[in-house]
């Protein structure tokens, strides 16, 4: 009777075994910001085509991470929204510094869906219009794109004004949620999330650039990293420029590149 | 530490805890005395909240209480704005969310009343409702007390939904645990920890009443 259940064991352990360690073996763990959310997965698409190397993706803000991977969180490659956190991960002994790598600037834009009948082709001074009667933004105090649209408010003396008005996402992502669920009339949130496919059915303006410091996206490699031959090779891939032509094709600033 | 948040929590748990009571009376009695066939489904309602992930009332609340829906618009025409964001919505979302943490205990203390009390006041002419004001609710007043400060702790302690559906607005809805996570969020460890130990001592304290009640039965002694 023993012997049967071992068989059956060594048997399960066999056939599970392979798949498992292959998929342990090649997946890459990647904490990405949530601006990434929608070219993350055609990016990691070509990647695996490219070198055979899968990444699963994880996303979140920028701030969590940073908190996580200070804590020993289990991630290879940490891509940020704001170059300060792997600066400091880098300085803190989490983050490898020869790998930091800023690919790209951010872009803020205001959103609204396409039945709101908010016109925000006015700038940011529809803000203070009655009929915007909540404004999500990323909370500023851990968020890179709730900094850079509170930064943007300041400048145009629209804080003071619009403050009671403000809902804060508690990242990015969730930012736009909230304007797309209609809970909020219009959302500042980044222009690679505007072009994706869940917001395309919306209108949106960009935010001229010089009402912000730049939201500078960067990406390292952990200390901590299982496979960092891996997790350089993405650092590395990330430098090709057919990646920087799709990082533009989704809003993003690309250094080096002409436009 | 963040008294505002502290504060709005309190509040927002003590109005949830005085809905839920007026609720939960006469469903625990339904749900003890009737002899409905279908009885178990909204006992399974009731307890739904129980084993539902707050991701999921969160997403539903956050697609009904838009502007889309026909529940924000009637009440966009009714008070002129969002229904999501507002303090209203976070007791909407925690009356469902505490409501099995108040009906089950006290729905188990009325079961336990000795049913020839009720026969003996219903011989003596008292109307049903009579029987229950002052029969079965002084005999399970240790269920009920536990029924009130169980939705109450419980709707201090919430998190997923608020973080879902509520925007973070201070004093409106920031919760105690909304300002927990903010604090770790922006790496500010000492206030995290300082109004984590605060409730993790509230919590502690709302079990050991709880329980203490369960050891001293308080209905016993307001009988003899």
């Amino acid at each position: 009777m023993g012997a049967r259940y071992l068989m059956l064991i060594a048997g399960c352990v066999l056939v599970l075994t392979p798949k498992a360690m292959v998929a342990q073996r090649a997946a890459l763990a990647v904490a990405a910001a949530s601006d990434l959310q929608a070219v993350m997965p055609e990016l990691a698409g070509r990647f695996e085509r490219d070198t055979g190397i899968s990444a699963t993706v994880s996303f979140g803000s920028s701030g969590n991470f940073f908190a996580q991977l200070q804590n020993g969180a289990p991630y290879d490659v940490f891509f940020s929204a704001d170059v300060d956190y792997p600066k400091r991960l880098i300085a803190d002994g989490h983050a490898e510094a020869d790998t930091l790598y800023e690919y790209a600037a951010g872009h803020l834009v205001l959103w609204t869906r396409a039945d709101s009948g908010i016109d925000i082709r006015r700038g940011l001074e529809v803000l203070t219009d009655p009929r915007v009667q909540r404004i999500a933004i990323a909370n500023p105090n851990f968020a890179p794109y709730g900094r850079a649209a509170a930064a943007a408010l300041r400048h145009e003396q629209l804080y003071d004004r619009v403050m009671t008005k403000l809902v804060l996402g508690e990242n990015i992502a969730q930012t736009a949620q909230f304007a797309q669920t209609g809970n909020a009339q219009v959302a500042l949130i980044s222009l690679s999330l505007a072009l994706g496919p869940a917001l395309k059915s919306g209108t949106h303006v960009e935010i001229p650039t010089t009402f912000y410091p730049p939201v500078r996206q960067a990406a390292v490699v952990l200390t901590a990293a299982k496979d960092k031959t891996s997790a350089r090779l993405l650092l590395t891939y990330l430098r090709r420029p057919a990646v920087g032509q799709l990082l533009r094709s989704f809003g993003f600033n690309v250094p080096g590149a002409a436009l | 530490m963040d008294w505002q948040a502290l504060w709005l929590s309190v509040r927002l748990a003590a109005m949830v805890s005085t809905i839920l009571l007026v609720i939960s009376l006469p469903l625990a009695h339904w749900l003890t005395f009737s002899r409905r066939r279908w009885k178990f489904l909204i006992e399974s309602l009731v307890s739904l909240p129980l084993v539902l992930p707050p991701t999921v009332l969160g997403f539903y609340l956050l697609l009904s209480l838009g502007s889309q829906s026909p529940i924000g618009r009637w009440w966009m025409s009714v008070t002129g704005h969002g229904l999501a964001f507002t303090f209203e919505s976070l007791v909407i979302a925690s009356v469902f969310y505490s409501l099995p943490f108040a009906v089950q205990p006290i729905a188990a203390a009325f079961a336990q009343v000795d049913g020839t009390l009720h026969e003996a006041s219903a011989t003596l002419g008292a109307s049903t409702l009579r029987t229950f004001t002052r029969v079965t609710i002084p005999l399970s007043i240790q269920g009920i007390v536990a029924g009130l400060v169980l939705s109450f702790a419980h709707t201090i302690g919430e998190f997923g939904v608020v973080l879902m559906v509520g925007g973070n607005l201070p004093g409106v809805t920031r919760t105690i645990s909304i300002a927990i996570y903010d604090h770790v969020q922006a790496l500010q460890y000492d206030e995290a920890n300082a109004t984590a130990l605060l409730l993790l001592a509230f919590s502690f304290v709302v079990l050991l009443v709880v329980y203490g009640l369960r050891r001293r039965p308080w209905a016993a002694a307001a009988l003899s």
